[in-house]
């Protein structure tokens, strides 16, 4: 037991140690792509517990990132900058009147999101497979439809501006150790064996007391617990959001990384983000003037990074990591 | 213990199982005999609640169990094997018999994100509970193997395991031997005679190896087509003359 604790204390304080040397010798440039490496690991981990752990096949994130994004960025703008900002219509009483800090914010905007999930778990576990991601998808199209047209909430499709950039790399760096050790005490506990049990055969779960709504509920608000609280950092870091940056390619985005690092395996899903997020980053000087031709290849790295993902799928069918964590293949070799 | 009063249960036109009547004593092993089809699985699924009967009712401890949902009935003490063996096939046999501890444990999902105490006293716990049931079904030394990865025969046992982690008291098996030698069929008589006694057990199976019914059953029931032909022991069943045109044929011969 103390073991534990205090193994999680020595790989956090190595982690925010090393987030703050980065921070002082580190270019900003490098620092930007850190910091959005973090957001994303942090979105990833989470939804790979709905969807790799538990095995249910949503595509809600990006409904719940625009929640958790709107909330923090309603929060942290003041009652002036609102009245300024809302040219559609003007800002209703509710929203001129809610303000508070960064760290409340981001910890609403993960409550606002994951008491939607629950209302949603209703509506959604009714269905499984297929019927599930089509259900899911909807719902991500209802929040950004909601974004556009409420604009006595949301600002519509103008968004919102000059939000208070507090999200620097050792806030983000706090809530990725945060999200990673909540998901990995659910996954090794008898949350996580029954999650993989229904994973692995619901109806077999069912039979041997897995209350199977129950867990799917717990796995999908945790999952949009954090997918709130990422949401409400990309907010902050970026100071501007608008409803067409929480379309359907960020889910997209996030299925690419947690099917590429596999589905089920949260350290996986570590090394995915960083493939992706950073790998489109490192590769942006093939878009560049070379050594072949003088002109520029805007979209090359596309096509590279293309080729490296189906290359990477198609010698490892279930994601580099399949449903194994780092750890797990480590000890099989010793 | 458990009762079915006149149960029928219908699939579209097909009649599975027509007016089906049996009960089974506190501690008995119950067999459930009959050829493919005849609706023996379906009495299964009726009893745990895989299945609402067209007609008639569950009685389990004279309570109506009829329209509880498999995970309720699970709680009121009946557990199950399946007869195409499904186990969780990405995790290790010790994490299967866990699973099957899932509603005893008594943490929360804060308790467990906070790694409060009470977790690790209860993992320890029932980690050690599932070991101990892992050594009375001789599967001790594949505790860390994948599930899949096992034996047929194996495979049924920890199938076992787990149900017998839920705590029943009554235990359906749908056949527990298929898939197994003579030594490995007739070592798991001798562990349903066992847990029986260790754990109060009741015990109903589904079983095709009339070798192995003989040795195990205290009274069998005999369903062909959906309706009851036989109720008595297994000796007197190899002689009755239905049972034998409907179902063993040349096998007493």
């Amino acid at each position: 037991m103390s073991k534990y604790f205090i193994r999680l204390a020595l790989i956090s304080a190595a982690v925010m140690i090393l987030l703050y040397i980065s921070m002082q010798y580190l270019d900003s440039y490098t620092v930007m792509i850190l910091e959005n490496l973090g957001i994303f690991i942090i979105l990833a981990v989470s939804y790979n517990l709905i969807n790799g752990v538990t095995g249910q096949f949503s595509l809600e994130p990006n409904g719940f990132v625009a929640i958790g994004a709107y909330v923090t960025a309603l929060l942290l703008l003041d009652k002036n900058a609102k009245l300024d900002q809302f040219m559609l219509s003007d800002p209703s009483d509710f929203i001129l009147a809610i303000h508070s800090s960064f760290v409340p914010a981001l910890l609403i905007s993960g409550i606002v999101a994951s008491l939607v999930a629950f209302m949603l778990a209703f509506a959604v576990f009714r269905v499984r497979g297929d019927y599930l991601a089509i259900v899911t998808l909807g719902f991500g199209f209802i929040i950004r439809i909601f974004a556009v047209n409420q604009s006595e909430y949301t600002n519509g499709s103008m968004g919102l501006s000059g939000i208070s950039n507090e999200a620097n790399l050792m806030w983000i760096g706090v809530f990725v150790l945060i999200s990673i050790t909540v998901v990995l005490n659910i996954v090794y506990s008898k949350f996580g064996r029954a999650m993989k049990a229904i994973r692995d055969d619901e109806d077999a779960a069912e039979a041997i007391g897995v209350d199977v709504f129950k867990i799917k509920t717990y796995a999908f608000m945790t999952s949009a617990f954090f997918e709130g609280v990422g949401g409400g950092l990309m907010a902050s870091l970026l100071t501007t959001i608008s409803p067409e940056q929480f379309s359907f390619m960020l889910t997209f985005e996030l299925l690419i990384i947690i099917v590429l690092g596999g589905l089920g395996s949260i350290s996986g899903s570590i090394l995915g983000t960083i493939i992706v997020i950073a790998g489109m980053e490192w590769l942006r000087f093939l878009d560049e003037p070379n050594f072949f031709s003088d002109t520029a290849h805007p979209g090359l790295r596309m096509v590279v990074f293309s080729v490296i993902l189906i290359l990477i799928m198609l010698f490892a069918r279930k994601g580099i990591l399949g449903n194994k964590e780092l750890w797990d293949i480590v000890k099989v070799k010793k | 213990m458990i009762a079915l009063e006149h149960i029928t249960k219908q699939f579209g036109g097909v009649v599975a199982i027509n007016d089906l009547n049996f009960h089974v004593k506190k501690g008995e092993i119950f067999g459930l005999i009959g050829p493919n089809g005849a609706g023996k699985t379906t009495a299964f699924n009726i009893i745990s609640g895989n299945y609402t009967p067209t007609s008639g009712r569950v009685l389990f401890k004279q309570q109506d169990i009829t329209n509880k949902k498999p995970n309720e009935i699970v709680k009121l003490g009946i557990a199950r094997t399946f007869q195409n063996i499904r186990l969780f096939d990405s995790m290790s046999v010790l994490d299967n018999v866990l699973v099957g501890f899932d509603s005893r444990f008594k943490y929360n999902l804060f308790e467990a994100i906070l790694r409060l105490r009470r977790f690790f006293t209860q993992e320890e716990m029932f980690t050690k509970q599932a070991r101990y049931l892992l050594e009375i079904l001789k599967l001790d030394t594949h505790q860390f193997d994948n599930a899949k990865s096992l034996s047929y025969g194996n495979q049924r046992k920890v199938e076992i395991a787990r149900a017998l982690a839920t705590n029943p008291q009554l235990l359906l098996l749908d056949e527990p031997a298929a898939g197994m030698n003579i030594t490995e069929s007739e070592e798991l008589a001798d562990i349903l005679h066992f847990i029986r006694r260790k754990f109060n057990l009741t015990i109903i199976l589904i079983e095709h190896d009339m070798k192995f019914v003989q040795k195990v059953c205290d009274r069998v029931l005999v369903l062909d087509y959906g309706k009851v032909i036989f109720e008595g022991s297994p000796q007197d069943m190899l002689q009755d003359e239905e049972v034998i045109r409907a179902y063993l044929g040349d096998f007493v011969k």
